[in-house]
């Protein structure tokens, strides 16, 4: 790999020349821990030259140090780059490293085997048009090799280097190699790879890694680097319908208007019809505009400027594409779903969805089973634990266009993000869009909720009580619903309670069932809001996003949370139904305050001090706010 | 294949464009770290693209310590006034007033001050809520491992262990008050493909790149170069004329200068491809051992 070395004076541009056209390739490297990632990615490295004097001082020292060749250079150290990781001796997280032959740059994720790690491996394989997956000749394919084959051909990768390492330490032996070939090609028939190229090495040695290997005289495939030289991975994006996600619209004064974005698939050319198909608005292409000056055509993977020739209403999030062959527009679709979280997946919670340029809101509507990643059979779930993949069904709060993830990684992908941790939590694929979502349409009314609320006199709204167990909402509730009822106002009282005896009794007290329950109530209370009732709720509603999923669903001002805050020592010394008692005793399990978590709201609407205010109080204080608010 | 395939400059043009845009989109207020390098030459040149024919949506902050080559401050007034740039220069004032510098209170406390502080006073004092760098994953090892978009807390420190997955070119940009990211476009660029960048759009870097007879006395086995009479010198020392240039700049007196000859692009390229000495070993802030690098940034230098 004379890559770049010792190029004489004269040859310095027409080498620069040359290099200018050089093509580039992303790919991953998996194996289990001690398979030799690390070493034959430093062994790349090194003979790329991309290792330098400083570097290769602070690793003889290191190898010395903490290292584990007896004080030979230990390449795994070089990958190990986060200090934390390197004294633990394992790779934690995602690493990028580069190198370059003459003919091609790599970037190279290195990610960890370790078996917690799935999320970082997801990661890695996103942007990886290749993988090379490492198997200890010894040791022949392990549970990690299957698990790490699925993962990278549920991200899309569709070429694999079998690369079958530690072959000095079983005497270079054919038969080891072609039985771990033959047992891999087998189980790899179910994951549509289109190619699979085994190669015998050794990291440590370099055999077959650059040149053959004396070694391996029965071996006449590709060396490692001339195969990732010649491999062509192009899936031909250009070939694929037109799409360009808008990322910003470029208005540097009122006579331009373009929209800027990175081409994710086809090609476009001056004059070409595009459609935007969420709203059907088409028109055609007036310029292609860049820094460089307009272009006749522009493909895939380019990042340009479009100019149109009618003036449509286009924005960020929406997506450009060829008339023909449009995406899918919905709001439903299924999706496999990789959990990235510590905390699990809640279906029904909303969670914010990134797809392409588009941000919005999205939930799981059903969990239809999780993928054993070991085995790949298909089990019941009802959440997502970290590293745990499911197939589910996803509403989102408004249609958006997608292709499927097998036709186009770069609008069939998306990511999962909290709405209060604001933490990156899922990585989905889509496999296709669910069409019943265009078949149900709003039924429109004449008589609107305005009309319903105008005619009791009031202001309907959701009065939402929330706090421990034996805070007093309840009583406070329903002080306060006699009052209102009193003064002639209509109202309803929605108890926790007594839902479950009813809307609610399929569900339990799990994580899970708890989001559904507050989204059943949160419907039930917009439907009372809508037929004009001032509507009060009266819920544990442990938690902050449930809440906000509840306060969603109403219209802006609708939706008054009343925090009733009593602390946990008083609620359980109260311990009216014994529940306190129990839940310390062990006997009901997820128990808010005691084994499950309350989150306390943080922009209440209304606060009661539950344990300095006796219930009567509180009501009138409501009843003033309510009055100030001008709702009744 | 249907010969659309795009070079790996373009390709990586292309990534570094849409991180611009990404960003521009989905921050409330964005700027651009400036630090007058070849980077971020090389970061500006990217930024005019993405935007073209817009003019940059966000401006520019160089944080000044007092110390940089003069040529680096002539460069970026000429550079500013040519582009039209919205450039926010800040010195910290705290360090100023109690005469920080490298000479008198040491490299570390120098760097810590005058850069680290001085970048956290001036992010506070503007409330921009991302920040653009020029940082490589190839430059050090924790870097390899730092994200496109890599989120900093209400203190500015980043947290290796608690990093935001990644994937697609699909980027989480959401933060809370207070909190940030720093924006890397050129994540993905080594130091050879700058170098071509820069050679192929032919792309304006400061001229202390180049070689030329500059005068030097040699420190802790570097060169360094009298940019003023702040150097202080031994008695009787006078200053080599050597030709000279450098592969990284920052503060003149703790920036290494590499004995050279090579006056244009193609040299130093080519002087690059045959050397075996990476770009940061001429900066003393990386000396002290393995690891520090990843510390600072823990700290919130950049
Ligand atoms: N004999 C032999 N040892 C190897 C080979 N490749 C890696 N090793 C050793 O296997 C151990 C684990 O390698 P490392 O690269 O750290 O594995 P990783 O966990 O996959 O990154 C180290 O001691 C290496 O020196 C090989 O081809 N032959």
């Amino acid at each position: 790999m004379k890559a770049h070395l010792d190029q004489n004076h004269g040859d310095i541009e027409a080498y620069l020349k040359s290099q200018e056209e050089k093509g580039m390739l992303r790919f991953i490297t998996c194996g289990s821990v001690d398979d030799g990632k690390s070493t034959l990615i430093g062994r790349l490295l090194w003979d790329s030259k991309m290792l330098f004097e400083d570097q290769l001082a602070t690793l003889a020292s290191e190898s010395k140090r903490v290292g584990t060749q007896g004080g030979n250079i230990d390449y795994a150290l070089l990958m190990d780059g986060l200090q934390a990781e390197r004294e633990q001796g394992i790779t934690i997280d995602v690493a990028y490293r580069f190198f370059a032959t003459d003919k091609k740059k790599f970037i190279v994720a290195d990610t960890p085997g370790h078996e917690q790690y799935t999320r970082n491996m997801v990661t890695g394989a996103s942007t990886a048009d290749l993988a090379v997956i490492l198997i200890d000749a010894r040791k022949g394919i392990l549970t990690q090799t299957m698990r790490h084959s699925f993962l990278v051909s549920l991200l899309g990768i569709k070429h694999i280097i079998l690369a079958i390492n530690k072959m000095d330490l079983v005497a270079y032996d054919e038969k080891v190699f072609k039985e771990i070939e033959t047992a891999y090609l087998k189980f790899a028939e179910q994951l549509a790879f289109e190619t699979i190229t085994p190669i015998p090495l050794s990291a440590l040695n370099g055999d077959n890694v650059i040149s053959h290997s004396e070694n391996t005289p029965w071996y006449t495939g590709p060396t490692l680097i001339s195969h990732l030289e010649a491999v062509e991975v192009d899936e031909d994006l250009a070939a694929k319908p037109f799409r360009l996600p808008v990322q910003w619209v470029n208005r540097p004064n009122l006579d331009f208007r373009g929209y800027s974005g990175t081409i994710a698939s086809g090609i476009i050319r001056k004059g070409d019809g595009i459609v935007e198909p969420a709203s059907g608005q088409t028109s055609t292409v007036k310029e292609i505009v860049t820094f460089d000056g307009n272009l006749d055509e522009a493909v895939a993977g380019q990042a340009v400027t479009l100019t149109l020739n009618d003036e449509i209403d286009i924005s960020r999030g929406d997506t450009l594409c060829a008339l023909q062959k449009r995406p899918a527009t919905a709001d439903q679709f299924e999706a496999k779903l990789v959990w990235m979280s510590d905390e699990a997946l809640l279906p029904s919670r909303n969670y914010i969805i990134k797809l392409g340029t588009t941000t919005t809101s999205a939930r799981v509507t059903a969990l239809k089973y999780k993928i054993n990643v070991n085995t790949l059979e298909h089990t019941a779930a009802t959440t997502l634990q970290l590293n745990e993949i499911g197939v589910c069904n996803f509403a989102l709060d408004k249609a958006i266009s997608f292709d499927p993830y097998l036709e186009n990684r770069k609008t069939g992908s998306f990511i999962l993000i909290d709405r209060f941790t604001n933490a990156t939590v899922g990585a989905g694929v889509i496999d296709f869009a669910l069409r019943r979502a265009d078949n149900i349409h709003w039924q429109s009314v004449d008589i609107h909720k305005e009309a319903r609320s105008a005619q009791k006199g009031q202001k309907s709204a959701a009065l939402w009580f929330t706090g421990l167990s034996g805070s007093g909402k309840s009583t406070i509730a329903n002080q306060l619903e006699k009052k209102l009822h009193a003064m002639g106002k209509h109202t309803y009282l929605l108890d926790g309670d007594n839902v479950r005896h009813g809307l609610n009794k399929d569900l339990g007290f799990t994580d899970a069932d708890r989001v559904e329950n507050i989204r059943r109530v949160g419907e039930t209370a917009k439907l009372f809001v809508d037929a004009g009732l001032i509507t009060l709720v009266s819920f544990i509603s442990p938690f902050r996003s449930e809440r906000q999923m509840a306060r969603g669903l109403l219209d802006e001002g609708e939706f008054l949370e009343v925090f009733v805050d009593t602390p946990l020592a008083v609620c359980e010394e109260r311990d009216i139904k014994g529940l306190y008692a129990k839940a310390r005793a062990g006997e009901i399990k997820n128990f808010t305050g005691i084994d499950s978590a309350y989150e306390e709201p943080e922009n209440a609407e209304i606060i009661i001090d539950g344990a300095n205010t006796d219930a009567e109080d509180a009501a009138d204080e409501i009843i003033k706010i309510l009055a100030e608010k001008g709702m009744i | 294949m249907t010969g659309h395939q795009l070079t790996h400059l373009r390709q990586l043009e292309a990534e570094s464009i849409h991180i611009f845009r990404e960003v521009a989109s989905e921050f409330e207020k964005p700027v651009m770290l400036y630090s007058i390098g070849k980077d971020s030459s090389v970061l500006l040149h990217l930024a005019r693209k993405a935007f073209y024919p817009s003019p940059i949506p966000f401006p520019l902050l160089h944080v000044d310590t007092t110390w940089k080559f003069r040529e680096m401050i002539e460069f970026r007034e000429k550079i500013v006034k040519e582009y039209g740039l919205d450039l926010l220069v800040h010195i910290n004032p705290d360090g100023v007033e109690q005469g920080v510098g490298p000479f008198t209170h040491g490299s570390a406390l120098h760097t810590d001050i005058m850069k680290t502080e001085g970048l956290k006073q001036a992010l506070n004092q503007y409330k921009f809520d991302a920040a653009f760098g020029g940082a490589r994953r190839d430059e050090e090892a924790s870097r390899a491992k730092e994200r496109i978009f890599s989120f900093r807390t209400e203190t500015h420190r980043w947290d290796p262990k608690n990093q935001r997955p990644e994937l697609w070119n699909t980027y989480n940009a959401r933060v809370k008050p207070g909190e940030s990211i720093r924006a890397f476009p050129l994540s993905n660029w080594t130091e050879l493909d700058i170098w071509q960048y820069i050679y192929l759009e032919d792309i304006p870097i400061v001229p202390l790149y180049f070689a030329k007879e500059r005068p030097v006395v040699e420190r802790d086995g570097m060169l360094i170069m009298v940019d003023d009479d702040r150097m202080p010198l031994n008695e009787g020392e006078v200053p080599d004329m050597k030709s000279v240039r450098f592969r990284t700049l920052g503060c003149y007196p703790l920036t290494g200068a590499v004995e050279s000859t090579a006056a244009t692009l193609p040299e130093i390229i080519q002087e690059m491809l045959v050397a075996r000495t990476s770009e940061r070993q001429g900066r003393m802030i990386d000396k002290d051992q393995s690891g520090s690098m990843e510390r600072k940034k823990q700290e919130g230098y950049f």
